[in-house]
């Protein structure tokens, strides 16, 4: 069983998700639309939640928030279900595809063997969607793949029940109803506000442009304080965080730029153009910082002078961004 | 990041399963939408995250044949995963899992919870029994 479903890759899973149901349901909505309206871009540093004894850094929003924001912003009304066991899981979804809704959900990425080895952490977050099921495995269109691929039964199980943080429980959802009357230039407006908002006014040093900044001060003394080992191991882990599957090149800034590019031409503003052309300079900013982090990971010295660099380049982004988004935020609230 | 300066480094982990999509700048400075196979120091990055987790596994190993742990030590390392979770797939608590990975509790662990433990990690229970099963140099 399966329906006529056209799948378009994307970088981010969870904006490419969002993108492909609503083009399934006839409204044309390309990634960075869905990934700006829904204020999808972020930076946060929170030192004192770790994973694996790496505190966490994150370039966007909090899973699950883009297609929230999204669908408040377009009217869009979305089914959430979770379950209790991966038997009635496995039983609704199989309901949903008999009648033709492809269902996005949540899955851990450890399990879905159709990607390479080496991304296959314990990512609890990735969304996909399921379209169809043929000779007992099911179709699947995994938005960071470049075409659909198909799964087993029991990994797409054990992939919607996986434990950790955060536990998927099985959670899908899809469109249930869609007004199709939206105020297309309101949405972007708003989004932007948000975006902006939480980039440059939140008075908690660990987010937004303050928390990069932040972090490049705690930067500049990871290899006193940490020694080499450790200092290396979380450098890495702050290129893998901008950089890996899913961000679509430097954290985020490159989509959301993107998005701004779109946004400027569909509304004729010339200063969204303007602003994503100095968010392209910022993300190639960050690029350049994680291609010397490469070096010093290669080279595995951890000497003081090179974390200084880099502290330096990160600071130089998060003033760049402060600019940017305090003037994007000008121009938001002037409309 | 300009359309022409989308890197490809052919040296990479993704198998050719994947061409990740990046957001790049034509000549006017308008998004398009590039593939790229790769990146070097985001593959140095990953490599390195590996290293920690092949270090941990065969540290476990080891432990497991000089009988100073149980099998599920490695296994649980093998599977990138920590006490808690092991401790939440099985249904039951983390000090529990603790003992279980001191050979002398392990030998008691009921036949049950032991095919919880062959579950959680994708073997059978035969081969989870098995730590001889350890000793060549093993494959990821």
């Amino acid at each position: 069983m399966s329906v006529e479903y056209t799948h378009g890759q994307s970088a981010h899973c969870e904006s490419g998700v969002v993108s492909n149901l609503l083009r399934f349901h006839g409204m044309k909505f390309d990634e960075p639309m869905v990934f700006g309206i829904g204020s999808g871009l972020f930076f946060s540093y929170l030192p004192f939640v770790r994973l694996n004894g790496i505190p966490v850094v994150s370039y966007r929003i909090w899973p699950g928030h883009i297609f929230k924001r999204f669908a408040k912003r377009m009217g869009i009304t979305i089914e959430r279900q979770k379950f209790s066991t991966p038997r009635a899981a496995m039983l609704e979804l199989d309901k949903k595809i008999e009648q033709g809704q492809p269902v996005g959900m949540l899955t851990s990425v450890f399990y879905l063997d159709y990607l390479p080895a080496a991304y296959r952490f314990h990512f609890n977050a990735h969304n996909i969607i399921v379209f169809g099921k043929k000779n007992g495995r099911y179709l699947v269109s995994d938005p960071v793949m470049e075409h659909p691929t198909e799964i087993s039964f029991d990994d797409l199980a054990r992939a919607r029940f996986a434990k950790g943080i955060p536990e998927p429980s099985g959670r899908m959802y899809y469109p249930k109803k869609m007004t199709g009357d939206y105020d297309l230039e309101k949405a972007i407006w708003s989004g932007i506000r948000q975006t902006s908002d939480d980039m440059t006014h939140i008075p908690v040093p660990l987010f937004g442009a303050k928390g990069m900044h932040y972090l490049s001060t705690r930067l500049r003394k990871w290899p006193k304080r940490l020694g080499n080992r450790t200092a290396i191991l979380w450098l890495g882990n702050l290129i893998r965080m901008q950089e890996e599957i899913g961000t679509g090149g430097a954290g985020f800034r490159f989509i959301y730029a993107a998005f701004l590019d779109q946004a400027g031409s569909i509304l004729k503003n010339g200063g969204l153009f303007n602003a994503s052309r100095n968010l392209t300079k910022s993300g190639d900013m960050l690029r350049d910082f994680a291609y010397y982090a490469g070096r010093v990971c290669k080279d595995r010295k951890s000497d003081t002078k090179s974390f200084a660099e880099l502290a330096d380049m990160l600071d130089r982004c998060a003033r760049q961004e402060q600019e940017i988004f305090s003037e994007l935020y000008a121009l938001s609230k002037s409309k | 990041m300009k359309e022409n300066q989308v890197p490809q480094d052919s040296e990479n982990l993704n198998e050719g399963k994947l061409a990740k999509l990046y957001y790049a700048t034509d000549e006017n400075g308008h998004y398009v939408k590039v593939n790229s196979v790769g990146w070097e120091p985001e593959t140095i990055a990953m490599r390195q995250a590996w290293e920690i987790v092949e270090d941990g596994v065969e540290e476990a190993r080891e432990k497991v044949i000089n009988g100073k742990a149980s099998p599920i030590l490695y296994y649980m390392k093998k599977n990138i995963m920590t006490i808690p979770m092991v401790a939440s797939y099985v249904g039951t608590l983390g000090w529990r899992v603790r003992l279980d990975m001191l050979p002398f509790f392990f030998n008691r662990v009921s036949k049950k919870r032991m095919e919880r433990y062959a579950f959680t990690f994708r073997i059978t229970v035969d081969e989870l029994k098995n730590p001889e099963k350890l000793m060549p140099s093993n494959e990821r």
